[in-house]
């Protein structure tokens, strides 16, 4: 058995993923995304992998080669189908839709004009997202027309044709936090906490994570949520709304867990691997084969790779 | 990976930076003027400014 990793920038979970391969004894290559090359009609040279574990940092890059690997046979974890409905929100919101999974109101119009009236329809204040985009980039809090007005007329001359698909979403009054759990097939193996005191509280934008019990609620919520996408090992996002409680509000499919697995102690990455291996052997098409939590939840060690890069003159991230 | 020291000259302001445990594709940073650096390769150690962040970048 072989697992290619497909990687671009070597981010501690990188590390962390790279490390846990060599622990578990198993054959692996890493594959740069800048150098590797796809001859569609040539699948040989990429026949040597059983499955192909993603983590491109371009969500692009990672899309296009999953798409080519599983139209060779190859399993991806995760999956193309699902990294194609991940990566963008409207597929998302309509997928969570589908599946009945509770989710913020969303509207979405292709002109500024059409935006104007539904934002306005909607009420203040709305949060404007691109469909495709990450780590709270571009994300809009508009809180009165005049703000609509100048980021809608802004987004509309951005180039990229993405930015004229106006996703709107209602500002959810979360209690200055949401809540980050890991789904691995049909369990979530844990939550954290993400604080700040802006209304953006991804961990990328300087949140901060403490532990959030993985109750029967949330873990239903999130596998359902997790299904409703394609399912894999995802991390879902959830919004707690003062009325209506969790909401979904994204899924990502190429995870980063840095204040995930230190916060939580649970062994993110062993449990990637384990399901990459999984998917390898042809087991985990899905959904996740049956384990207890106890199994699925190994813990890492305190000395363990957590603590294993050090660094000199603290020159590191 | 490289478990011994390393050493290399930051390509934006020279000041020396030593490493340990770096694999390349890392992303470390220049001690003395921020800048982002690439471990394009380990040895030996060569640093070259890191790409900047494409507007697709994420999770």
């Amino acid at each position: 058995m072989k697992i290619g990793i497909l990687l671009s920038r070597i981010r501690v979970e990188e590390k962390w993923l790279l490390a846990t391969l060599e622990k578990r004894g198993v054959a692996y290559e890493r594959i740069d995304d800048s150098t590797a090359q796809f001859e569609i009609n040539n699948p040989s040279p990429w026949m040597q992998y059983d499955a192909v574990l993603e983590r491109s940092i371009s969500y692009a890059r990672g899309l296009y080669a999953t798409q080519i690997l599983n139209a060779w046979g190859i399993p991806t974890v995760n999956m193309a189908s699902v990294a194609l409905t991940c990566g963008d929100k409207l597929a998302t919101s309509a997928s969570l839709a589908a599946a009945g999974v509770p989710q913020p109101r969303i509207k979405t119009a292709f002109t500024p004009e059409a935006a104007l009236q539904a934002i306005e329809e909607m009420g203040y204040p709305v949060v404007l997202k691109p469909v495709v985009g990450s780590w709270g980039r571009l994300l809009s809090k508009i809180n009165d027309r005049d703000a609509a007005e100048a980021v809608l007329e802004h987004k509309d001359t951005l180039g990229s044709y993405q930015h004229s698909v106006f996703y709107i979403q209602e500002y959810i009054q979360k209690p200055g936090r949401d809540i980050r759990a890991v789904v691995a097939g049909n369990q979530t193996v844990c939550a954290i906490y993400r604080s700040s005191s802006h209304w953006i509280t991804n961990t990328a934008r300087g949140g901060q994570g403490e532990v959030c019990p993985v109750t029967p609620e949330l873990n239903e919520l999130c596998v359902k949520a997790a299904q409703a996408v394609g399912g894999g090992v995802l991390a879902v996002d959830v919004l707690e709304d003062p009325q209506r409680g969790f909401l979904v509000n994204e899924v990502n499919h190429t995870m980063e867990f840095h204040t995930l697995a230190p916060t939580t102690g649970v062994d993110i990455p062993g449990i990637i691997v384990d399901y990459t291996i999984s998917a390898a052997q042809g087991q985990a098409s899905l959904p996740f084969p049956a384990m207890g939590l106890s199994s699925v939840v190994p813990v890492m060690a305190k000395t363990g790779m957590l603590h294993s890069v050090s660094v000199v003159q603290s020159a590191q991230r | 990976m490289a478990t011994q020291i390393l050493t290399a000259h930051c390509p934006e302001c020279d000041a020396e930076i030593q490493l340990k445990d770096v694999l390349q594709g890392e992303i470390v940073v220049c001690p003395e003027c921020g800048v982002d650096l690439e471990v394009v390769s380990v040895e030996p150690l060569q640093l070259e400014l890191a790409p900047m962040e494409e507007e697709d970048w994420g999770e």
